[in-house]
């Protein structure tokens, strides 16, 4: 058993309605208590669609229990294959039906239908949505391609003379984070370069479009957290050669058109001349020139995160002081990513371990998920989303995607938005006093930020300190929170104390920068056995780390 | 009233969903679900925006070892809230809300609550209900929770004088259902105005507050969905009295009038007290009317609540009810209710939902009331609808929120004529 207050990941079974619902003419019927249906809001109202989730639920009561839920799934997936004719079904278990064994799959054969049944074995208490996406995508890609497949051993035609080279757009699914807008950028991208779109899936594409997955010459992976099962089967299966590069910031997607021209064969220079993204300008101008060196700790699915975290580093000037994700199939990508950034990798899926490391770094700006939103919020850090979980907000209207020379634009907006601007921070390290723009009134373009910004934290000198600063953070918002693993004991047995005079001079230091002062003074006198902080030893510190 | 019966799929929460509200009105108890990652993950798309305040809810997720064997599960459970009541010490009442993998696993959490409760004497409380969805439809989660407290309630005094559970012994009033805190504190001041002094509310703002019962209660329940709660009140001695629930201006007066009744109170002073609220009520609804009045109203099952909003957008607004359908009907709490409604409404219990939506597209209803898996779908046929799930967490008992109950559903459909694109 595990204590779990937010999740970064639904069960299995959310992840292959995402590909069900990505999908035309798919049909997913799943064995499932009544109440399962809550998913479908995640459809109708996160994403905002238009009609319902592609999924039929047996919603098992206590009183079928007693008879026969076997035959309440036959006579469920009979009436969807009639109501709804899909061209394949999906068929399956969610985690209470797993423990009742009605075998989906098998059931669903007796029924003989006239359409394929593709049945999936999600484990729903090993795995989560990611996976079973992945895994939906990979069963259907096998059920319809596989029949076409080449005879094995069999080499790949030559693509005939004058016949212009094509791929498939493989992961974008219902519920992804901007995939919407980012296949919109990257088909703009391969047509660009003169590469045709054979089938883009699972988002809009039919069985039938799967039963085409082979005819393409290469396959373009967008999130291979979906895609990289069926990704492999098809460079097995067809031999299709796949991309690695994924098109998140300017320098990724240039990597990402050199690999699709060579394998396509195409000269990569006329379109990376033509790309002309605004971010290199916009980061190169002067007034981006503060943000040089700031803090930012990085976390979401490896994808994003892997993506960002080069971005912040290569393209935003940023230093990158955390990087993790949820996602434990990528685990070890993010370790060498971490191990290159000499960062210790975060790999987990606790939210309130997330936090604690958050809290430790006390980084200046946040690039995560929905829940480090709640994080940072909690702890007064400036935050952007970069990565699902996402909540209705981050569906937008407008056009925004990630990827691609757009995607970069929007990269740049989006992650500056939330810091002060640079005269604000400026003027901030000058007059300290002022009664409307003090250091804990938060930047003053973000209204509703400084707004909402305890006032506790003027009003206490120890406030940024993580012993305590959630007590004053429970007591002003919520009259009792969790306390997170960073005020059950971090830095409070150990950490010297603060002279009244040391603590003053703390506080004239901006609070962005604050909790990093505060952080490597304690440090400093712990290792040389500094009892009492004064005003000496906070500038002695100051010394030591600007070496 | 014939009442047609439909099995199938059905479009609603699971009993668990009842937390999202629970944990706001008993201020120091904490839900700890035990179930799967389902469980966890229904509760956080549930609770939307409210992700970002700190809640006093989780989720033990069980997992593969768990499984494996039961002995295993209830250690490690006993770890896990040992664990949560180190963190959280301000925690007085702890639930077990019991989901469908604990159901079909036969994990016993009543043992585990009390095996818990004898742990953690002196500090913390632990009680279990289920709130699955083999067992519960969403506000059916209140009344488990509600009646997992009813034996810990202490028991009322016999009052001096008082014939042994007659009629006349009646000297506390018990309402039931939890209720927004402006409204409980309004019906308070209305029972103090007819000289009912003596009121308490289940569930209480404090585990520690819980009132007492016995054969001096007579109780009114606030909310239609607590069967088993009044039950377990009722053989502890209370008295239940029918009366339809608290929603329009007629609605409150016949349930005020109710408690009025068995506390003696003399006609006029219920009518001086009442007045100027029923006055006020009236004059607010009448404000919608124009706008109601005549339109064709269809009920998808969500929460018990469809046959009372149905009487009083029928009676106080002129909306005309196709199709009414609820969950679970409970005649004996609703015969009150089903006697008022319009005799040719179609009343469904249960759901067959691709059935249902057939009906309700070829009626092409003014307004359609249905959870947010449907809502959408049906707003982009063209049909005008207004979720259920936020009447029950909008304050609408009572008199001074009847004008309030009757704009969220006049919202929708001004809405609708408003937007020209």
């Amino acid at each position: 058993m595990r204590l779990s207050v937010w999740t970064y990941e639904g069960p299995p079974h959310v992840g292959a309605i995402r590909v069900a619902t990505a999908m035309e003419g798919v049909h997913y019927v799943l064995h499932a208590p009544q109440g399962d249906t809550y998913a479908d809001l995640l459809f109708t109202m996160i994403e905002r669609r238009p009609a319902r989730p592609a999924v039929s639920y047996t919603t098992f009561q206590a009183r079928d229990l007693g008879r026969d839920t076997a035959d309440l799934f036959k006579s469920s997936a009979i009436a969807a294959y009639e109501r709804f004719r899909p061209e394949a079904l999906l068929v399956g278990s969610s985690c209470t039906a797993e423990l009742l064994q009605d075998d989906p799959g098998g059931l669903a054969k007796t029924l003989g239908l006239p359409i394929p049944v593709v049945p999936l074995d999600l484990p729903s208490y090993q795995r989560k949505e990611t996976w079973g996406a992945s895994e939906t995508f990979y069963h259907l890609t096998r059920a319809m391609a596989g029949p076409m497949a080449p005879a094995a051993g069999a080499d790949r035609p030559a693509r005939p003379e004058g016949q212009a080279p094509s791929c498939n757009i493989l992961g974008p699914v219902a519920l992804g984070f901007r995939h919407r807008d980012d296949v919109y950028e990257v088909r703009r991208l391969l047509e660009s370069l003169g590469v045709q779109i054979n089938v883009v899936a699972p988002m809009g594409a039919r069985p039938a479009d799967l039963a085409r997955l082979g005819e393409a010459d290469f396959n373009v992976v967008l999130y291979p957290e979906v895609a990289d099962t069926a990704a492999r089967w098809l460079e097995k299966t067809f031999r299709q050669p796949r991309t690695h590069a994924v098109p998140i910031g300017v320098g990724a997607t240039r990597d990402f058109v050199r690999e699709v021209a060579e394998l396509a064969g195409l000269d990569p220079e006329p379109t990376l001349a033509s790309l002309t993204p605004r971010l290199p300008w916009y980061s190169r101008s002067v007034d981006s020139t503060y943000l040089t060196g700031k803090r930012v700790f990085v976390f979401g699915d490896a994808t994003h995160a892997l993506a960002a975290a080069r971005v912040a580093t290569e393209e935003m000037g940023f230093e990158v002081v955390g990087l993790g994700t949820y996602v434990r199939e990528f685990a070890r990508d993010i370790r060498a990513a971490a191990k290159a950034y000499g960062v210790e990798p975060v790999i987990s899926d606790d939210y309130l371990e997330v936090e604690s490391a958050i809290a430790d770094l006390r980084p200046d700006l946040v690039l995560g998920t929905q829940m480090e939103r709640h994080v940072a919020k909690r702890l007064g850090v400036p935050c952007a989303v970069i990565s699902a979980p996402v909540h209705v907000q981050d569906f937008p209207a407008r056009h925004a995607p990630q990827m691609g020379v757009e995607g970069a634009n929007v990269l740049f907006d989006t992650w500056v938005h939330p810091l002060m601007m640079g005269l604000e921070e400026h003027l901030l390290g000058m007059f300290r006093e002022d009664f409307e723009f003090h250091g804990d009134a938060g930047p003053s373009h973000l209204a509703s930020a400084s707004a909402a910004r305890p006032s506790a934290s003027g009003a206490s000198p120890a406030s940024d300190s993580p012993s305590t600063e959630s007590v004053a953070d429970s007591s002003s918002t919520e009259s009792a929170s969790i306390p997170t693993a960073a005020d059950s004991g971090v830095g409070v047995v150990d950490a010297p104390v603060w002279s009244a005079d040391a603590e003053r001079e703390l506080h004239k230091i901006p609070f962005f920068v604050r909790g990093k002062a505060r952080r490597n003074t304690e440090r400093y006198a712990t290792e040389r056995g500094v009892p009492t902080i004064t005003v000496e030893t906070l500038y002695d510190a100051k010394a030591h780390f600007s070496r | 009233m014939p009442v047609v019966r439909e099995q199938g799929q059905r479009e609603v929460f699971c009993g668990l969903t009842g937390i999202i509200w629970l944990h706001r009105k008993i201020q120091d108890a904490f839900f700890l679900i035990v179930g799967s990652r389902t469980c966890a993950h229904l509760m956080q798309s549930a609770a939307g925006v409210m992700i970002f305040a700190e809640p006093r809810f989780a989720t033990a997720i069980l997992e593969e070892r768990d499984l494996a064997g039961l002995a295993d599960a209830n250690d490690e459970l006993d770890r896990e809230v040992a664990r949560l009541l180190e963190r959280r010490p301000d925690i007085k009442l702890l639930f077990l809300v019991g989901s469908c993998p604990s159901e079909v696993i036969k994990l016993d959490l009543s043992r585990a609550a009390e095996r818990l409760s004898r742990v953690h004497a002196g500090r913390t409380r632990v009680l279990s209900y289920s709130g699955s969805g083999l067992d519960t439809t969403f506000t059916q989660g209140e009344d488990a929770a509600l009646a997992a407290l009813v034996p810990d309630m202490p028991t009322l005094p016999l009052q001096e004088g008082a014939a042994e559970g007659g009629a006349d012994s009646a000297t506390d009033l018990l309402v039931v259902g939890a209720l927004a805190d402006v409204v409980e504190d309004q019906l308070g001041r209305l029972f103090a105005a007819l000289g009912v002094t003596r009121v308490h509310f289940l569930p209480p703002r404090k585990a520690g507050d819980l009132p007492p019962v016995g054969p001096g209660t007579v109780m009114l329940l606030a909310q239609p969905f607590l069967g088993d709660t009044a039950r377990l009140l009722e053989a502890r001695g209370a008295r239940r009295l029918s009366a339809p629930f608290p929603l329009g201006e007629e609605g409150t007066t016949l349930w005020l009038k109710a408690a009025a009744d068995a506390f003696g109170v003399p006609a006029d002073r219920f009518d001086s007290v009442t007045e100027a609220p029923r006055a006020r009520a009236c004059a607010a609804l009448a404000r919608f009317r124009g706008e109601l009045d005549g339109r064709r109203l269809f009920l998808f099952p969500d929460s018990q609540l469809e046959p009372v909003l149905a009487r009083v957008l029928s009676r106080e607004l002129g909306m005309v009810p196709v199709e009414v359908a609820t969950p679970y009907l409970h005649r004996g709490l609703m015969g009150p209710e089903l006697a008022l409604l319009p005799p040719e409404t179609r009343l469904v219990e249960g759901q067959d939902v691709d059935a249902q939506l057939d009906r309700c597209r070829a009626e092409r209803p003014d307004l359609t009331v249905c959870g947010l898996g449907l809502a959408n779908p049906l707003e982009a046929e063209g049909l005008t609808t207004k979720w259920a799930i936020e009447l029950v967490f909008t304050p609408i008992q009572g008199y001074e929120q009847a004008g309030d109950l009757a704009e969220l559903f006049a919202r929708p459909l001004r809405r609708a004529g408003l937007l020209k694109v």
